[in-house]
Protein backbone atom coordinates (compact mmCIF):
# COMPACT_ATOMS: atom_id res chain seq x y z
CA UNK A 1 0.00 0.00 0.00
CA UNK A 2 2.70 2.38 1.04
CA UNK A 3 4.87 1.40 -1.87
CA UNK A 4 2.00 1.96 -4.30
CA UNK A 5 1.29 5.38 -2.86
CA UNK A 6 4.92 6.37 -3.16
CA UNK A 7 5.10 5.03 -6.67
CA UNK A 8 1.91 6.90 -7.52
CA UNK A 9 3.16 10.17 -6.17
CA UNK A 10 6.45 9.78 -8.02
CA UNK A 11 4.61 9.14 -11.27
CA UNK A 12 2.33 12.12 -10.78
CA UNK A 13 5.46 14.12 -10.16
CA UNK A 14 7.04 12.76 -13.28
CA UNK A 15 3.93 13.58 -15.30
CA UNK A 16 3.83 17.11 -13.91
CA UNK A 17 7.54 17.47 -14.57
CA UNK A 18 7.15 16.36 -18.18
CA UNK A 19 4.25 18.77 -18.68
CA UNK A 20 6.25 21.56 -17.09
CA UNK A 21 9.15 20.85 -19.43
CA UNK A 22 6.83 20.96 -22.45
CA UNK A 23 5.38 24.22 -21.11
CA UNK A 24 8.83 25.74 -20.70
CA UNK A 25 9.70 24.68 -24.22
CA UNK A 26 6.54 26.43 -25.45
CA UNK A 27 7.37 29.61 -23.53
CA UNK A 28 10.91 29.54 -24.92
CA UNK A 29 9.68 29.12 -28.51
CA UNK A 30 7.06 31.87 -28.25
CA UNK A 31 9.54 34.13 -26.46
CA UNK A 32 12.17 33.54 -29.11
CA UNK A 33 10.00 34.27 -32.15
CA UNK A 34 7.97 37.02 -30.49
CA UNK A 35 10.26 38.83 -28.07
CA UNK A 36 13.90 38.19 -28.95
CA UNK A 37 15.92 41.38 -29.22
CA UNK A 38 18.36 39.80 -31.67
CA UNK A 39 17.97 41.87 -34.81
CA UNK A 40 18.25 38.91 -37.15
CA UNK A 41 15.38 37.15 -35.37
CA UNK A 42 13.37 40.37 -35.28
CA UNK A 43 13.85 40.97 -39.00
CA UNK A 44 13.01 37.40 -39.96
CA UNK A 45 9.85 37.45 -37.86
CA UNK A 46 8.94 41.09 -38.49
CA UNK A 47 5.60 40.55 -40.25
CA UNK A 48 4.65 37.77 -37.85
CA UNK A 49 5.28 40.02 -34.86
CA UNK A 50 3.11 42.77 -36.27
CA UNK A 51 0.35 40.36 -37.26
CA UNK A 52 0.35 38.63 -33.87
CA UNK A 53 0.24 41.96 -32.03
CA UNK A 54 3.62 41.46 -30.36
CA UNK A 55 5.37 44.74 -29.56
CA UNK A 56 7.77 45.00 -32.48
CA UNK A 57 9.92 48.10 -32.92
CA UNK B 1 9.40 10.68 -21.38
CA UNK B 2 6.59 9.19 -23.46
CA UNK B 3 4.15 11.71 -22.09
CA UNK B 4 6.43 14.63 -22.97
CA UNK B 5 6.90 13.24 -26.46
CA UNK B 6 3.15 12.86 -27.01
CA UNK B 7 2.45 16.38 -25.79
CA UNK B 8 5.10 17.80 -28.12
CA UNK B 9 3.87 15.65 -31.00
CA UNK B 10 0.24 16.81 -30.66
CA UNK B 11 1.34 20.43 -30.27
CA UNK B 12 3.54 20.13 -33.37
CA UNK B 13 0.78 18.68 -35.55
CA UNK B 14 -1.83 21.18 -34.36
CA UNK B 15 0.69 24.03 -34.61
CA UNK B 16 1.56 23.14 -38.19
CA UNK B 17 -2.12 23.08 -39.19
CA UNK B 18 -2.93 26.36 -37.43
CA UNK B 19 0.33 27.94 -38.63
CA UNK B 20 -0.45 27.15 -42.26
CA UNK B 21 -3.98 28.53 -41.81
CA UNK B 22 -2.56 31.66 -40.17
CA UNK B 23 -0.03 32.21 -42.95
CA UNK B 24 -2.72 31.94 -45.62
CA UNK B 25 -4.97 34.39 -43.76
CA UNK B 26 -2.12 36.86 -43.24
CA UNK B 27 -1.25 36.80 -46.92
CA UNK B 28 -4.64 38.33 -47.70
CA UNK B 29 -5.27 40.41 -44.58
CA UNK B 30 -2.44 41.74 -42.41
CA UNK B 31 0.60 41.41 -44.71
CA UNK B 32 -0.64 43.82 -47.42
CA UNK B 33 -1.48 46.38 -44.70
CA UNK B 34 1.99 46.03 -43.13
CA UNK B 35 3.65 46.59 -46.50
CA UNK B 36 1.38 49.54 -47.19
CA UNK B 37 2.27 51.07 -43.81
CA UNK B 38 5.98 50.63 -44.52
CA UNK B 39 5.69 53.16 -47.33
CA UNK B 40 4.97 55.74 -44.61
CA UNK B 41 8.14 54.72 -42.78
CA UNK B 42 10.17 56.12 -45.63
CA UNK B 43 8.33 59.43 -45.70
CA UNK B 44 8.38 59.92 -41.92
CA UNK B 45 10.55 63.03 -41.54
CA UNK B 46 12.73 61.70 -38.72
CA UNK B 47 13.33 58.40 -40.41
CA UNK B 48 15.81 58.88 -43.23
CA UNK B 49 18.15 61.48 -41.80
CA UNK B 50 20.95 59.78 -39.91
CA UNK B 51 22.35 63.15 -38.89
CA UNK B 52 19.13 64.53 -37.45
CA UNK B 53 19.13 65.62 -33.83
CA UNK B 54 18.07 63.21 -31.15
CA UNK B 55 14.77 64.76 -30.17
CA UNK B 56 11.28 63.48 -29.48
CA UNK B 57 10.45 60.23 -31.21
CA UNK B 58 13.94 59.91 -32.65
CA UNK B 59 14.75 56.72 -30.74
CA UNK B 60 11.81 55.05 -32.33
CA UNK B 61 12.84 56.22 -35.77
CA UNK B 62 16.37 54.98 -35.15
CA UNK B 63 14.98 51.61 -34.13
CA UNK B 64 13.38 51.36 -37.53
CA UNK B 65 16.72 51.73 -39.23
CA UNK B 66 18.08 48.43 -37.97
CA UNK B 67 17.20 46.74 -41.24
CA UNK B 68 20.02 48.69 -42.82
CA UNK B 69 22.91 47.23 -40.84
CA UNK B 70 21.55 43.81 -39.77
CA UNK B 71 20.52 40.96 -42.00
CA UNK B 72 16.90 41.02 -43.10
CA UNK B 73 15.11 38.86 -45.63
CA UNK B 74 14.80 40.50 -49.04
CA UNK B 75 11.30 41.60 -49.99
CA UNK B 76 9.37 39.06 -52.00
CA UNK B 77 9.77 35.32 -51.79
CA UNK B 78 12.52 35.39 -49.16
CA UNK B 79 10.49 37.60 -46.83
CA UNK B 80 7.42 35.40 -47.35
CA UNK B 81 9.45 32.24 -46.70
CA UNK B 82 10.78 33.52 -43.38
CA UNK B 83 7.30 34.70 -42.44
CA UNK B 84 5.95 31.20 -43.08
CA UNK B 85 8.78 29.66 -41.04
CA UNK B 86 8.30 31.97 -38.07
CA UNK B 87 4.52 31.49 -38.28
CA UNK B 88 4.89 27.71 -38.05
CA UNK B 89 7.42 27.83 -35.21
CA UNK B 90 5.31 30.36 -33.29
CA UNK B 91 2.16 28.30 -33.81
CA UNK B 92 3.89 25.20 -32.45
CA UNK B 93 5.01 27.24 -29.44
CA UNK B 94 1.45 28.40 -28.76
CA UNK B 95 0.29 24.83 -29.42
CA UNK B 96 2.63 23.60 -26.68
CA UNK B 97 1.22 26.15 -24.24
CA UNK B 98 -2.36 25.19 -25.10
CA UNK B 99 -1.73 21.44 -24.82
CA UNK B 100 0.20 21.78 -21.55
CA UNK B 101 -2.41 24.04 -19.93
CA UNK B 102 -5.26 21.76 -20.98
CA UNK B 103 -3.43 18.56 -19.95
CA UNK B 104 -3.08 19.94 -16.42
CA UNK B 105 -6.87 19.98 -16.21
CA UNK B 106 -7.58 16.65 -17.89
CA UNK B 107 -6.87 17.41 -21.52
CA UNK B 108 -8.93 18.49 -24.52
CA UNK B 109 -11.31 15.59 -25.02
CA UNK B 110 -13.53 16.90 -27.82
CA UNK B 111 -13.57 19.65 -30.44
CA UNK B 112 -15.91 21.83 -28.40
CA UNK B 113 -13.38 21.90 -25.57
CA UNK B 114 -10.72 22.58 -28.18
CA UNK B 115 -12.58 25.72 -29.25
CA UNK B 116 -13.00 26.70 -25.61
CA UNK B 117 -9.23 26.44 -25.04
CA UNK B 118 -8.70 28.33 -28.28
CA UNK B 119 -10.89 31.17 -27.00
CA UNK B 120 -8.84 31.18 -23.81
CA UNK B 121 -5.63 31.54 -25.85
CA UNK B 122 -7.22 34.33 -27.88
CA UNK B 123 -8.27 36.16 -24.71
CA UNK B 124 -4.82 35.74 -23.13
CA UNK B 125 -2.55 36.50 -26.08
CA UNK B 126 -4.65 38.77 -28.32
CA UNK B 127 -7.57 40.46 -26.55
CA UNK B 128 -6.02 41.34 -23.20
CA UNK B 129 -2.70 42.75 -24.48
CA UNK B 130 -4.57 44.38 -27.39
CA UNK B 131 -6.74 46.45 -25.05
CA UNK B 132 -3.74 48.46 -23.86
CA UNK B 133 -1.43 48.04 -26.85
CA UNK B 134 -3.53 48.03 -29.96
CA UNK B 135 -1.97 46.10 -32.86
CA UNK B 136 0.73 48.36 -34.28
CA UNK B 137 1.82 49.01 -37.84
CA UNK B 138 5.29 50.06 -39.00
CA UNK B 139 5.74 53.87 -38.88
CA UNK B 140 3.51 54.15 -35.83
CA UNK B 141 4.91 55.73 -32.66
CA UNK B 142 5.11 53.57 -29.55
CA UNK B 143 6.65 53.66 -26.10
CA UNK B 144 9.99 52.02 -25.39
CA UNK B 145 10.09 48.41 -26.64
CA UNK B 146 11.19 46.70 -23.42
CA UNK B 147 8.50 48.46 -21.38
CA UNK B 148 5.82 47.39 -23.84
CA UNK B 149 7.10 43.81 -23.94
CA UNK B 150 7.11 43.70 -20.15
CA UNK B 151 3.54 45.00 -19.94
CA UNK B 152 2.44 42.63 -22.72
CA UNK B 153 3.90 39.54 -21.03
CA UNK B 154 2.61 40.64 -17.60
CA UNK B 155 -0.89 41.18 -19.00
CA UNK B 156 -0.95 37.82 -20.78
CA UNK B 157 0.27 36.07 -17.62
CA UNK B 158 -2.26 37.88 -15.41
CA UNK B 159 -5.09 37.03 -17.82
CA UNK B 160 -4.06 33.36 -17.83
CA UNK B 161 -4.04 33.29 -14.02
CA UNK B 162 -7.41 35.08 -13.96
CA UNK B 163 -9.03 32.59 -16.34
CA UNK B 164 -7.63 29.76 -14.25
CA UNK B 165 -9.08 31.22 -11.05
CA UNK B 166 -12.47 31.90 -12.67
CA UNK B 167 -13.02 28.82 -14.84
CA UNK B 168 -10.93 26.06 -13.25
CA UNK B 169 -11.07 26.81 -9.52
CA UNK B 170 -14.81 27.50 -9.60
CA UNK B 171 -15.28 29.06 -6.15
CA UNK B 172 -16.94 32.48 -5.88
CA UNK B 173 -14.13 34.00 -3.83
CA UNK B 174 -11.43 32.89 -6.27
CA UNK B 175 -13.58 34.04 -9.20
CA UNK B 176 -13.70 37.53 -7.67
CA UNK B 177 -9.95 37.40 -7.15
CA UNK B 178 -9.64 36.31 -10.79
CA UNK B 179 -11.64 39.32 -11.97
CA UNK B 180 -9.35 41.60 -9.98
CA UNK B 181 -6.23 39.98 -11.48
CA UNK B 182 -7.85 40.36 -14.90
CA UNK B 183 -8.31 44.10 -14.51
CA UNK B 184 -5.12 45.08 -12.65
CA UNK B 185 -2.81 45.28 -15.72
CA UNK B 186 -5.24 47.69 -17.36
CA UNK B 187 -5.41 49.85 -14.24
CA UNK B 188 -1.61 49.97 -14.26
CA UNK B 189 -1.90 50.83 -17.95
CA UNK B 190 0.20 50.01 -20.99
CA UNK B 191 3.23 52.17 -21.79
CA UNK B 192 2.18 54.82 -24.32
CA UNK B 193 4.29 57.09 -26.54
CA UNK B 194 4.51 60.81 -25.70
CA UNK B 195 2.96 61.64 -29.03
CA UNK B 196 0.62 59.48 -31.08
CA UNK B 197 1.11 61.51 -34.26
CA UNK B 198 1.78 59.19 -37.20
CA UNK B 199 1.82 59.40 -40.98
CA UNK B 200 -0.18 56.15 -41.07
CA UNK B 201 -3.81 56.99 -41.97
CA UNK B 202 -6.36 56.18 -39.28
CA UNK B 203 -8.42 53.95 -41.56
CA UNK B 204 -5.34 51.88 -42.46
CA UNK B 205 -4.61 51.31 -38.79
CA UNK B 206 -8.25 50.49 -38.09
CA UNK B 207 -8.27 47.90 -40.88
CA UNK B 208 -5.11 46.41 -39.41
CA UNK B 209 -6.56 46.16 -35.89
CA UNK B 210 -9.61 44.35 -37.27
CA UNK B 211 -7.54 42.09 -39.55
CA UNK B 212 -5.01 41.22 -36.84
CA UNK B 213 -7.66 40.52 -34.20
CA UNK B 214 -9.82 38.38 -36.47
CA UNK B 215 -6.94 36.36 -37.93
CA UNK B 216 -5.79 35.66 -34.37
CA UNK B 217 -9.28 34.57 -33.39
CA UNK B 218 -9.44 32.12 -36.29
CA UNK B 219 -5.87 30.98 -35.55
CA UNK B 220 -6.73 30.11 -31.94
CA UNK B 221 -9.97 28.35 -32.83
CA UNK B 222 -8.15 26.29 -35.49
CA UNK B 223 -5.33 25.55 -33.04
CA UNK B 224 -7.70 24.40 -30.30
CA UNK B 225 -9.75 22.28 -32.68
CA UNK B 226 -6.62 20.76 -34.22
CA UNK B 227 -5.33 19.89 -30.74
CA UNK B 228 -8.66 18.16 -30.01
CA UNK B 229 -8.55 16.19 -33.25
CA UNK B 230 -4.87 15.28 -32.95
CA UNK B 231 -5.34 14.26 -29.34
CA UNK B 232 -8.34 12.08 -30.22
CA UNK B 233 -6.22 10.44 -32.90
CA UNK B 234 -3.24 9.93 -30.61
CA UNK B 235 -4.95 9.91 -27.21
CA UNK B 236 -4.41 6.20 -26.70
CA UNK B 237 -0.69 6.52 -26.01
CA UNK B 238 -1.35 9.50 -23.72
CA UNK B 239 -4.03 7.68 -21.77
CA UNK B 240 -1.84 4.59 -21.67
CA UNK B 241 1.04 6.64 -20.30
CA UNK B 242 -1.23 8.15 -17.72
CA UNK B 243 -2.55 4.72 -16.68
CA UNK B 244 0.93 3.28 -16.48
CA UNK B 245 1.80 6.11 -14.09
CA UNK B 246 -1.33 5.68 -12.00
Amino acid sequence: MNATTTLGSVSTQSRTLQLAMAGLLGLFVVGFVGFSHMEVVHNAGHDYRHSMNFPCH
Amino acid sequence: MTYFRNVVFIAAIAGLVAGVAMTLMQAFTTDPLIIQAETFENVAPADHEHASTNAGGEDHAAAHEHGADAWAPADGIERTAYNVLVNLVGAIGFGLLLVVASEFTGGVTDWRQGIFWGFAGFAIFTLAPGIGLSPELPAMPAAELLARQTWWIGTAAATAVALYLIFIKKTPALAVLGLIVLVVPHIIGAPQPDDHATPVPENLHHSFVVASTLTNLVFWVVLGTAVALARARFARPIEATRKSFA
